[in-house]
């Protein structure tokens, strides 16, 4: 792989009791790129963002990032918030964890929580009215509209999260998650329940967010159309190891893949894999 | 939800029905009462347990369940299986919510205006100042339940040090209630946090347990303390808040005698009533004030979803402590006040009925809810006063209005929690969609 | 040593009883995730209840000790369990799926109820009663005259827990009730469709709790000679603090978790000082907790994102 890579995920092992749900996992993501995390359920693509964002502690293994500037830290060593707060490492969660007692804008506003803390001096010049916080504050609030114009929910910015549909809370998770103005974007099944329509607005997003913002992206997706038209770089799993890696032209045609994503049923695994082209 | 429903609900349709379900429950009371009221114990003076029966009460209790239950199960089929939307009407929900509005400001002025109407009335003037300590304690406790979502059973263990600190302080080294009321309240947030940094991680019930021993283990240091607290005795003649430095009372430089007025004894409730409404006002106020700051924000986060703070860089040990030092320190400010009005503390006042009764006051406010927690404990504190004359039925009546509070607004009085920010529109959210923490 | 085995035996037996209690702490904690906050007057109101049976009993002149035991045993079990049975049926059912919050204030209400129920009624004054149980053994005495005692009441405290919590493991794990009571405790949803009778078994929970909790009571006024209203706050208090420590849900984390505080509290009044015996409980409750967040015998809570 080149040489500039953010992610670089190292012989990564992560057991619970008896279960090894990743073994021996290394790949690594490119910068400004979309690398695609794929594997049928339970191949432990979820247990692996975990490791990465710090919410589990890998038994064995290395994980690096390594910013733009060449600093590289050790994810491994980091515990939870700090990931997100030092390593910009943002993420979302499989099954949608958003703030549902608050409003969209809040949602938003919270995902700047660092940075308008050190705004309000911890507290103390925000409770005293301080110019500098009611800046910061109105900075933080733009921010949060324009990402609410990208995800389309603009108009129900002060609506509760909690009343928005499977798939605007989707959107508004990733637009949260990017309101904490990460280096690396995980997305855990963002295509998870959307239509069709919805997929493609989806692949629209994650691209402009690519190209338009230069984040990286690791994506886990079951849904083959997303993955195959956006990823720049395909990492497939099984049963916690890696069984094949590349382009997505090179993971379509191959016949490992074919045969451990879709069991031994190879035309049906075909049709799935051809519905991505 | 629906599962249990068709278990439960086999609504009693008819006479017989109903009067088959009173039967019923007769026989449980009869059970029940047979021996605890039927048959009443005494010890007498030489030791010996002696008893005589009462069987004309419980009959008469019995015979009072059967009615209640006659009377319950008509109103049940007369206003059907959705009571409480009936029996509040759309069109009165909206004039309360349009009264919601104007509600707070004319409670403030007609608070502000007590003093003045009820110049004459000393009770009633005691018991306002009664309301606004339990209103402090209430808005102290609401930041830790109400808005970070972090159970505290031992709130009461704060308002003990504050009062303590004051106490101490001020007998022993002669230090002025300016002095020490910033300290009570920044030696009541040191225990909060000396307490919080070890537990905080604690989830859900655990974290309640540790709360409530930690609130006991500080009852049973002052009890047992008694070089330092004065034991069971407590702590008496501790001084009387001065205005600024001006004693309140009939000396030659006392305030009257300065304003050239004639004294009265009043004059000094009046002072501890402003001082105290202050002092709620201020909690009051930092809290609306922090709820709109990042910190108030990530506390209610943090109530909403504490993983989905992690994955957002959120500190959650320190914004829980930071949380939980708040509600202590304003539980301190209360603990100084009620040191200075009462002019004796003994154990006595900070026992678990305490933090259960300030939890009540938050839960019944309606979690997070300025305005609910304020009438939450005019209702608490001044029902509880309506039965001073009943003076051991006053905690039984107390106990069932509690229970009944829970079962008809288990969400509390005010039912909608309002947003920290706005676009265009500030919309109240239904308080379905806002979590109640795990911690 | 003598002194230290001395002790050893009282903590045994005040620990037999905090685990009795702690079960119906434990029991409904694990079924409907909340705590039963009027659990120890519960246990309160089964000490009442056996003190007045046992009155009128001797008062008929009844003189046979064992059948005035059972007699009296089963009495409180019986009336005490309606309670828990009715207090569930008022407070804490129409509230079951209600915020966290609610249910555990309905309970606090109700604590407060059944105490000056139990005031009003029987009047704020201790009831004593005679010692009834007499007797014991003598196990061994030692140069300086120190002897260790092991009385009958104790060795009834202990016995019959021992075979209460002989009977309550065999009706968890092995008969219909105990099946459905742990298929609720799993998933209450899926019970009720694979036909489990919910609202039964939650009920039944609170019986046997009550139950158990009345049985304890009954062995607070034979080891004690003595109930009070009061009684059911601060041996509530502690009996929850040992159902945690154990790791609340567990059944015999409860029972671990009761012997632990009974035995830190008589050694701690034994060799340090009595005024701070439960100061010393909750300051190790604390202390085990910050170690192991769910106690001691707690499954650890996985977090699954
Ligand atoms: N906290 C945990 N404790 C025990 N086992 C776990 C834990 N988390 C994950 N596992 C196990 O690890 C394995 C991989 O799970 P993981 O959630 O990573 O799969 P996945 O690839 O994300 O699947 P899906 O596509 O269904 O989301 C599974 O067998 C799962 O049961
Ligand atoms: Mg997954």
């Amino acid at each position: 792989m080149s040489g500039d890579e953010i992610l670089g995920v190292d012989r990564l092992t992560m057991r619970f009791g008896g279960i090894v749900a990743v073994q021996d996992l290394s790949f690594a993501a490119e910068r400004k790129k979309i690398t695609a995390l794929i594997g049928p359920n339970g191949a432990g693509k979820t247990t692996v963002f975990n490791c990465i964002t710090g919410f589990y502690k890998p038994s064995g293994g290395a994980i690096r990032l390594t910013h733009d500037d060449g600093k590289v830290i050790a994810l491994e060593r980091l515990n939870d918030f700090r990931i997100a707060k030092q390593a910009k490492v943002a993420r979302t969660f499989q099954n949608i964890r958003l703030f549902p007692g608050m409003t969209a804008l809040e949602n938003l506003m919270v995902a700047q929580h660092n940075a308008l803390m050190r705004a309000s001096g911890f507290t103390f010049l925000g409770l005293i009215g301080a110019p500098v916080y009611r800046d910061a504050e109105k900075h933080a609030i733009d921010l949060a509209t324009d990402w609410l114009k990208r995800v389309n929910l603009l108009d129900r910015a002060d609506d509760a999260a909690g009343n928005f549909s499977y798939g605007d809370q989707r959107r508004l998770e990733i637009a949260r998650a990017m309101c904490t103005e990460p280096a690396l974007l995980c997305l855990d099944e963002p295509a998870a329940g959307l239509n069709a329509r919805e997929s493609a607005a989806l692949s629209e997003l994650l691209l402009s967010i690519r190209n338009e913002l230069g984040t990286s992206i690791l994506l886990i997706e079951h849904d083959m159309s997303v993955v195959m038209e956006i990823s720049d770089h395909i990492v497939v799993m099984d049963h916690g190891v890696k069984i094949a890696e590349g382009s997505p032209r090179e993971i379509r045609d191959d016949p490992k893949v074919i045969a451990a994503y879709l069991g031994t049923d190879e035309e049906e695994a075909v049709a799935v894999m051809e519905s991505g082209s | 939800m629906i599962v249990s429903s068709t278990n439960t609900a086999k609504p009693a349709t008819g006479i017989p029905a109903l009067l088959k379900t009173a039967f019923v429950n007769a026989l449980i009371a009869l059970v029940l009462f047979s021996l605890m009221v039927g048959i009443r114990t005494e010890a007498g003076s030489d030791g010996q347990l002696t008893y005589w029966t009462r069987f004309g009460e419980v009959a008469s209790l019995v015979a009072a369940v059967f009615g209640g239950s006659i009377v319950i199960g008509l109103l049940r089929q007369w206003i059907g299986p959705n009571g409480t939307d009936k029996l509040v009407p759309p069109a009165v929900r909206s004039g309360m919510s349009f009264l919601g509005r104007y509600l707070a400001p004319v409670l403030l002025i007609f608070t502000v205006l007590v003093p003045v109407i009820f110049y004459d009335q000393r009770y009633i003037l005691d018991l306002a100042i009664l309301v606004l300590t339990y209103v402090m304690l209430g808005w102290g406790l609401n930041v830790v339940v109400g808005l970070a979502g972090l159970l505290d059973l031992g709130y009461v263990a704060f308002y003990a040090v504050g009062a303590y600190s004051y106490a101490l302080l001020a007998t022993n080294f002669g230090w002025s209630f300016w002095v020490c009321l910033p300290l009570a309240g920044i030696l009541a947030a040191f225990w909060g946090v000396l307490l919080g940094f070890p537990v905080l991680r604690l989830r859900g019930d655990y974290l309640a347990i540790v709360t409530l021993a930690f609130g006991e283990i500080i009852r049973l240091v002052i009890i047992n303390w008694q070089s330092l607290t004065g034991g069971p005795n407590g702590v008496s003649s501790i001084p009387r808040p001065s205005f600024f430095g001006i004693p309140l009372d009939n000396s030659d430089n006392g305030l009257a005698a300065r304003l050239g007025i004639e004294y009265s004894p009043t004059h000094r409730i009046v002072f501890l009533f402003y001082l105290i409404l202050a002092l709620a006002l201020l909690t009051n106020w930092v809290t609306i004030r922090l709820r709109r700051l990042p910190i108030g924000r990530a506390w209610e986060a943090l109530r909403e979803d504490e993983v989905a703070c992690r994955a957002l860089g959120i500190n959650t040990t320190t914004t829980k402590l930071t949380a939980f030092a708040t509600g202590a320190m304003f539980g301190g400010f209360a603990g100084a006040f009620f040191a200075t009005r009462q002019g004796f503390i003994s154990p006595e006042s900070f026992t678990f009925q305490e933090s259960a009764l300030v939890l009540a006051i938050v839960v019944l406010g309606g979690m997070g809810s300025q305005l609910g927690v304020a009438l939450a404990a005019l209702a608490m504190i001044g029902g509880f006063e309506l039965f001073r004359g009943l003076e051991t039925y006053r905690m039984l009546v107390f106990g069932m209005a509690m229970v009944l509070i829970m079962i008809w607004r288990p969400r509390g009085l005010i039912g909608h929690r309002a947003p920290t920010v706005y676009l265009t529109k500030a919309q109240a959210i239904s308080s379905d969609l806002v979590k109640e923490g795990h911690g | 040593m003598d002194y230290f085995a001395q002790q050893l035996i009282n903590g045994l037996v005040l620990g037999s009883i905090y685990g009795l209690i702690a079960i119906g702490y434990t029991m409904v904690y694990g079924i409907v995730g909340m705590i039963n906050f009027a659990h120890g007057d519960v246990f309160m109101i089964g000490g009442f209840i056996a003190l007045i049976t046992f009155l009128i009993l001797v008062s008929l002149g009844l003189t046979a000790i064992p059948v005035i035991l059972l007699v009296v045993l089963l009495v409180s079990m019986a009336i005490t369990a309606l309670y828990g049975w009715t207090i569930e049926r008022i407070a804490y059912r129409p509230l079951r799926h209600s915020f966290r919050l609610a249910p555990m204030l309905s309970a606090i209400g109700m604590s407060f109820v059944l105490t000056n129920y139990s005031q009003v009624a029987q009047g704020a004054r201790v009831k004593p009663i005679p010692p009834f149980i007499t007797g014991g053994y003598t196990l061994h005495e030692s140069t300086d005259g120190f002897v260790i005692q092991l009385s009958n009441i104790q060795i009834m405290v202990v016995v019959t827990t021992i075979v209460l919590l002989a009977l309550f493991t065999w009706l968890v794990s092995r008969t219909r009730l105990g099946r459905d009571m742990r298929a609720c405790e799993q998933d209450q949803t899926m019970a009720a469709l694979l036909g489990v009778n919910v609202d039964r078994t939650i009920s039944m929970t609170f019986v046997i709790g009550a139950a158990l909790a009345a049985v304890a009571g009954l062995m607070y006024l034979l080891y004690y000679g003595l109930v009070d209203f009061f009684m059911g706050f601060v041996a509530g208090i502690k009996a929850f603090t040992a159902a945690v420590l154990g790791g609340i849900g567990s059944l015999p984390g409860a029972m671990l978790g009761g012997l632990a505080i009974g035995l830190i509290e008589t050694f701690w009044s034994a060799y340090f000082s009595v005024e701070y015996k439960d100061v010393a409980a909750f300051s190790i409750l604390i202390v085990v907790l910050i170690f192991m967040p769910t106690g001691l015998l707690g499954r650890p809570e996985v977090e699954k994102v």
